[in-house]
């Protein structure tokens, strides 16, 4: 497990025994609107995390209603305007803020934690009677827009669009992000209709991490938001198309002194039995620093800062998505790199040591993930996606420690094997172009 | 523990109490340590007294560059080895430059403690400083401006570019990240000679937290740092530079930026010898630009729609409590292409006027106060950022302790200090910047 070196003067120190993390106090409940309810006692700072996760799928064919209800959700009540909510929350030191994609809508917050039952009133004063007045929809839709197009004009944001297009094709998934345009189009009256037809209690999620009494902080959210009730049910994503692989895709971006390189693989999702293995292969591929496609296109050859391969999750499907942004001149020899390190891991197992070493930074970094309020928060809501839970995140320890050699060699030729990759490159074509064409077919979008 | 709180009623600012201890080892290196068991993780912070402004002239860039050289192997430690032993112990780790000091830290399961400082012990005793880790790391420091400013629309907006405007003084005005120039000019001697003046164990400071038992971290320290060569520490020299008298401006032209954008600074009291006067703009640039309800919110982008977005802060790297005087209260705004820059200018002029004259509304200082006290204690609940701006308080201060009281510090100040700040907010000690997109000529 441990490198060699040549001529070790001092000995490395070895591990300890661990220390357990201690059981957290939780308490659990689903109110007769059929919102869930998750309260986790950690009491660090005096402060309380709140995420509110609403299902939101094919909540319009238009991507651009729910953008524009995300920005605007915060826009007036029928007690209070856009600055006056504001300011109610700054007076106990909190503050929401919403975000959505193709699958939900969540509301984030926190506060202190004395104002916990503020922050929760104000919360239900905005599920229950937002009232989308026009002026501020239009200030706020034409502010979105240009945030948009700002968003467009960078590197990281053009290829990921052109990804998604790619590989989503038809499914919601194909578009994250509306046009400037038709965010400039929305009025007030699709938005009332939204809200009355999606932003419903079943099949949501509420959780509230922080200095907070569990049993206690359940109850309280039980009376606050008793008027959250309106009937309904939660639609679902369809599943995830399939990988179709094909040509390189190549996405002009005249005079870049750099090249974006995205690769899409498939992924399994967190629920299913294979995923440590596959979480595993992943991490020595790619995922982490001490993976060797980062020794190799960064360490060895200085292509690139960053290269990574992650593993977006979403309700329907998960990818596995390699990253690098390597200038110009290298553009094919840092795809080559990319495409050599993928055929390794898939056809040739990793070495036992390689295993270990990923094991220990998983278990570790979990850990760390959900020692901070913010960070439990966060990860309860993003496994209350896919009906996970506390105890999925108690056991995944577990499981990681039994994974075998086998099974991390069985993963990685399964979904990391580079003929199942989808290739986008945003760059200058006119350069890169020709060097690419050498490593196989490329399409010019 | 929560209580209902009803509408109007102010929530008390309350305060964290983590305990600090410190001691100093023979050879000058300063610890702090910041125990809590609640959860099993630690992390461990050197924060070196070197940063951007300490650069030679001829080597803008170096300070960063040195920070990735500082990863590439150590006395016992080949290339690559100690990223692979900080992750194969569960562990994420990093390093960052600012204008005043350079960290290098990782955050670990607590079982993981005494690698740790062996990790950063060996290479506070020696780093691994060759030909090829040089060449190749300034390689990896090029595709890093590359993707942070070459590539990228409002690249180094405002951060690399409003200092030249401001300041006079190589220190002051250079960029940090480096010219390519430079950058490929670094020889292993520029390294080994930084690294000899800068990088005593006297220039820095070594804090933990966490989960540790004080008297065993202390051993280990001990054991792993004590023979830890001393060496003379440098005398920091003064960067400080003359207060504007006249408004300076500049236009940076950028080829792939969409929408236009201001930013615009002004000089601010020393933020570690003069504290209480530099607390009042941190809280003024909540009360500008905090939300909705803030003053510059609410007039640039919800009533004149004339602003995207806008921001105020302190320290160009946005670090009010880590950075040394002289440093600066910025303001930044995108907007439209159809709004003139002037048209944002002057309505930050008239808020800005209107607080000076008017002073604050009631309940606006105190609801303000509670949202900052609120920022300070979620950056503290990680224990990275809680060891970290130990170390750093420390350093700068000699006083860790601050991170406990800054809740309350920050309570403390004034309207009239509040009111005070923004008069002093004037286009005469100004520094603005605009930025003009591709094509809006």
């Amino acid at each position: 497990m441990s490198p060699s070196h040549a001529a070790v003067n001092r000995p490395v120190p070895d591990l300890e025994e661990p220390r357990a993390l201690p059981e957290p106090e939780v308490a659990e409940r689903t109110l007769s609107s059929g919102l869930k309810v998750v309260a986790v006692r950690r009491g660090t700072v005096p402060l309380v995390e709140l995420r509110l996760r609403v299902p939101f799928a094919g909540a319009d064919d238009d991507v651009s209603v729910a953008a524009v209800l995300a920005n605007t959700l915060l826009s007036g009540t029928s007690a209070h305007t856009n600055v006056q909510l504001a300011a109610e929350l700054q007076t106990i030191g909190g503050g929401l803020s919403v975000g959505v994609d193709p699958d939900r809508l969540v509301v984030s917050g926190n506060t202190l934690a004395d104002g916990l039952g503020r922050l929760l009133e104000m919360l239900n004063e905005v599920l229950t009677t937002a009232t989308y007045p026009e002026r501020e929809v239009r200030t706020e839709r034409d502010r979105l827009a240009d945030r948009i197009q700002i968003a467009f004009s960078q590197p990281a944001q053009a290829v990921r669009r052109a990804l998604l297009r790619r590989v989503y094709g038809s499914h919601p998934y194909a578009i994250e992000t509306p046009e400037p345009d038709q965010v400039r189009a929305i009025e007030s009256p699709s938005l009332q209709a939204l809200h009355a037809e999606r932003v419903l209690p079943a099949g949501s999620v509420l959780v509230l991490v922080g200095s907070i009494d569990p049993a206690a902080t359940l109850d309280l959210v039980e009376r606050t938001l008793g008027d959250w009730a309106p009937t309904g049910s939660a639609h679902r994503t369809p599943p995830a198309p399939a990988l179709t692989t094909g040509p390189l895709l190549l996405v002009d971006r005249p005079g870049s002194v750099q090249s974006s390189l995205r690769v899409a693989l498939p992924a399994l999702p967190r629920a299913n039995p294979e995923y440590a293995a596959f979480q595993l292969a992943n991490l020595i591929f790619g995922g982490y620093f001490s993976s060797r496609l980062v020794e190799n296109i960064r360490e060895d050859k200085g292509y690139t800062y960053s290269p990574h391969s992650s593993v977006d999750h979403s309700a329907a499907g998960s990818m596995t998505l390699v990253g690098a942004d390597v200038a110009t001149e290298v553009t094919a020899p840092a795809l080559l790199e990319i495409e050599y390190e993928l055929g390794r891991i898939a056809t040739l197992p990793p070495t036992a040591e390689e295993l270990e070493q990923a094991r220990q930074y998983a278990i570790g970094t979990l850990a760390l993930s959900v020692s901070s309020q913010a960070g439990l928060a966060g990860m309860l809501i993003a496994l209350a996606g896919t009906g996970l839970d506390l105890n999925w995140l108690a056991e995944h320890p577990i499981r990681l420690a039994k994974v075998t050699l086998e099974e991390v060699a069985a993963a990685a030729s399964a979904y990391l094997a580079p003929s199942g990759g989808v290739t986008v490159v945003l760059g200058d074509a006119g350069v890169v172009a020709g060097p690419l064409g050498a490593l196989g077919a490329v399409d010019r979008s | 523990m929560s209580a209902p709180t009803s509408a109007g009623a102010p929530v008390t600012i309350p305060a964290t109490g983590f305990p600090v201890e410190r001691f100093t080892l023979p050879n000058g290196l300063r610890v702090v340590l910041t125990p809590d068991r609640s959860a099993p993780v630690i992390a461990v912070g050197v924060v070196y007294d070197v940063g951007i402004r300490s650069e030679p002239q001829g080597r803008t860039g170096f300070a960063h560059l040195f920070e990735h050289l500082m990863f590439q192997g150590s006395e016992n430690l080949e290339k690559l080895a100690h990223f692979r032993y900080v992750q194969a112990s569960g562990g994420v780790f990093n390093g960052s430059t600012h204008l005043d000091y350079t960290d290098y830290y990782e955050t670990l399961p607590s079982n993981a403690l005494e690698r740790a400082l062996f990790l950063e012990a060996d290479r506070m005793r020696r780093p691994e400083l060759t030909e090829e880790n040089l060449a190749n790391q300034i390689a990896v420091v090029k595709e890093e401006i590359r993707v942070n400013v070459k590539n990228r629309p409002y690249g180094g907006f405002p951060w690399l570019l409003l200092p030249p405007v401001m300041f006079d003084t190589f220190a002051n005005a250079h960029d940090g990240y480096g010219s390519f120039e430079d950058l490929e000019s670094a020889t292993v001697e520029d390294a080994e000679s930084f690294f000899s003046t800068y990088y005593a164990p006297g220039n820095a400071v070594l804090a933990v937290g966490g989960d540790l038992d004080v008297a065993r971290a202390t051993e280990l320290i001990e054991v792993h740092f004590g023979d830890v060569e001393a060496r003379p520490v440098p005398v920091r020299p003064s960067f400080a530079e003359p207060d504007l008298t006249s408004e300076r401006r500049a236009e940076h032209h950028d080829a792939m930026a969409p929408l236009p954008a201001v930013a615009m600074a002004w000089r601010v009291p020393d933020p570690v010898n003069d504290l209480n006067a530099y607390l009042a703009y941190v809280v003024l640039a909540e009360v500008l630009t905090d939300g909705d309800a803030s003053r510059l919110v609410e007039r640039l982008v919800l009533k004149d729609a004339i602003a995207t977005s806008v921001s105020g802060y302190l320290g160009f790297m946005g670090d009010p409590f880590d950075v040394r005087d002289p440093t600066a209260f910025l303001l930044q705004a995108h907007f439209p292409p159809a709004v003139k820059s002037e048209t944002v200018i002057t309505a930050v002029d008239e808020e800005l006027d209107r607080l000076a004259n008017s002073g604050l509304q009631p309940g606006e200082l105190s609801r303000v106060q509670a949202r900052l006290a609120a920022h300070l204690l979620r950056e503290v609940d990680a224990v990275l950022g809680r060891t970290l701006t130990t170390a750093v308080l420390e350093q700068q201060r000699g006083r860790a302790e601050l991170i406990n009281d800054l809740p309350h510090l920050l309570a403390e100040v004034t309207a009239e200090q509040v009111v005070a700040a923004a008069q002093t907010l004037r286009p005469a000690r100004r520094a603005l910047l605009e930025l003009v997109p591709g094509g809006a000529q």
